[in-house]
């Protein structure tokens, strides 16, 4: 096989992971989501709510809390895990298309795509919010 | 109002927002903003938070069909999400501090845009001219399979597209939404894109573009599951709806329709904005 429809190839098959990749991270993250918003609605249905001044609650803002959060299955605290993979999705999608770079051997975008990564994860850091 | 009367209102307005904005190519975001604060009283920094949530599901959603067809450059989105993803973390971290009556105002301006842009007339400008230098380093030109073979197109004007990309971004991460309206335009009229690409490669751009903010948001306590999951949910499922109707029908005269219904939302958060009612 020629080296051309060799790379041709190669990029198909990236076209194809990258395309179920999001699909998958969105029916799965909204999986979660669901399922959290139907425990949310059990558990906090006799409650009012009041949304009209922003107070924020730090309450599931960070992962560790999330994650604590799950294991008391609080409804809350399932939807923001079900928000994390969905935030995640786009974030993996990155990453496999540096993958299929490398395989392509295209280092400029290579560079390109770590630096994308690189601005998402100064801002997962949390350095951001006061 | 209760939990569950409030998931339910939020949840009919978002699976509209949804359905509306796939066929009118809006997105749903500028719809589910004035939605949530002129009606229900949410709090914009609420509505915002909830809004990005639900624009990376849809777009992720629909990139995946793209992305799978080829048409999608997926250079240029790499290429450009330098910008978008630096100008939008920018975005939502100020966004905090900007007075919510000067937000709505803004979201006014970009809602009134986003009508004009929707019932404009579209010309394609592109062409096989593949000479750009900075085109030509990055990789841009490309070709995307069409009925009638594969086609080829050139990309002219990279710094220009950078730079009105660089705006987009601090657009998205300010106000919570896809800004696909300023992505398109500085796709379709400076860098000279065929609409297909230019949608399709926009829209695969926005689920990165809205993560990297959706992060700071998440941090700053902005998104509240009481409020993301109906929104999210309710706009995934109306856009979903909506792409499968799109297919089948033409909307031309329900864009005319529905330009009527954004400038009458955007009067009326430049209105609230300004009276200081948000």
């Amino acid at each position: 096989m020629s080296k051309i429809t060799e790379k041709k190839l190669a990029q198909r098959d990236i076209q194809f992971i990258l395309g179920t990749l999001l699909r998958v991270g969105v029916i799965l993250s909204m999986s979660v989501v669901l399922i959290g918003g139907i425990i949310y609605l059990i558990g906090y249905q006799g409650l009012n709510v009041d949304y009209s001044e922003f107070v924020p609650d730090a309450k599931y803002a960070s992962l560790e809390a999330i994650v604590a959060g799950l294991k008391e299955m609080d409804g809350k605290a399932i939807i923001q895990f079900g928000t994390i993979l969905l935030i995640f999705t786009p974030i993996t999608r990155v990453v496999f298309s540096v993958f299929g770079f490398l395989i392509e051997r295209d280092y400029l975008y290579v560079m390109i795509g770590l630096f994308v990564l690189a601005v998402i994860l100064f801002s997962l850091s949390n350095k951001l919010v006061g | 109002m209760s939990v569950l009367l409030f998931t339910v209102i939020v949840l009919a307005g978002a699976f509209l927002a949804g359905l509306v904005g796939s066929l009118t190519g809006l997105g749903g975001g500028v719809i589910i903003i004035p939605l949530l604060t002129l009606v229900l009283g949410v709090d914009i920094h609420y509505a915002i938070g909830a809004s990005i949530v639900s624009v990376i599901a849809t777009s992720s959603g629909s990139a995946a069909a793209y992305v799978k067809e080829g048409i999608t450059n997926i250079r240029i989105g790499m290429f450009l999400e330098i910008a978008t993803t630096i100008s939008a973390i920018f975005g939502a971290v100020i966004t905090i501090f900007i007075n919510p009556s000067y937000i709505a105002v803004v979201f006014g301006l970009i809602l009134l845009f986003s009508a004009a842009m929707m019932v404009r007339k579209k010309v394609d400008h592109s062409d096989v001219d593949t000479t750009g230098k900075l085109a030509g380093f990055f990789k841009l030109n490309g070709s995307y399979p069409t009925a009638e073979g594969v086609k080829y197109y050139g990309v002219h004007n990279v710094v220009g597209g950078f730079v009105m990309m660089f705006f987009a971004g601090i657009i998205s991460g300010l106000l919570g939404i896809g800004s696909g309206a300023l992505k398109v335009l500085a796709m379709d009229n400076i860098m000279r894109l065929p609409f297909k690409v230019s949608t399709t490669t926009s829209n695969f751009m926005m689920g990165v573009t809205a993560a990297a903010s959706a992060v700071v948001y998440l941090h700053r306590g902005q998104i509240d599951p009481g409020i993301a999951m109906p929104v999210t949910v309710g706009v995934l499922c109306g856009a979903t709806i909506g792409s499968k109707i799109l297919v089948k029908t033409n909307t031309d005269k329900l864009k005319v329709i529905f330009a009527g219904v954004v400038v009458f939302l955007a009067l009326q958060m430049i209105y609230n904005g300004l009276a200081g009612n948000l």
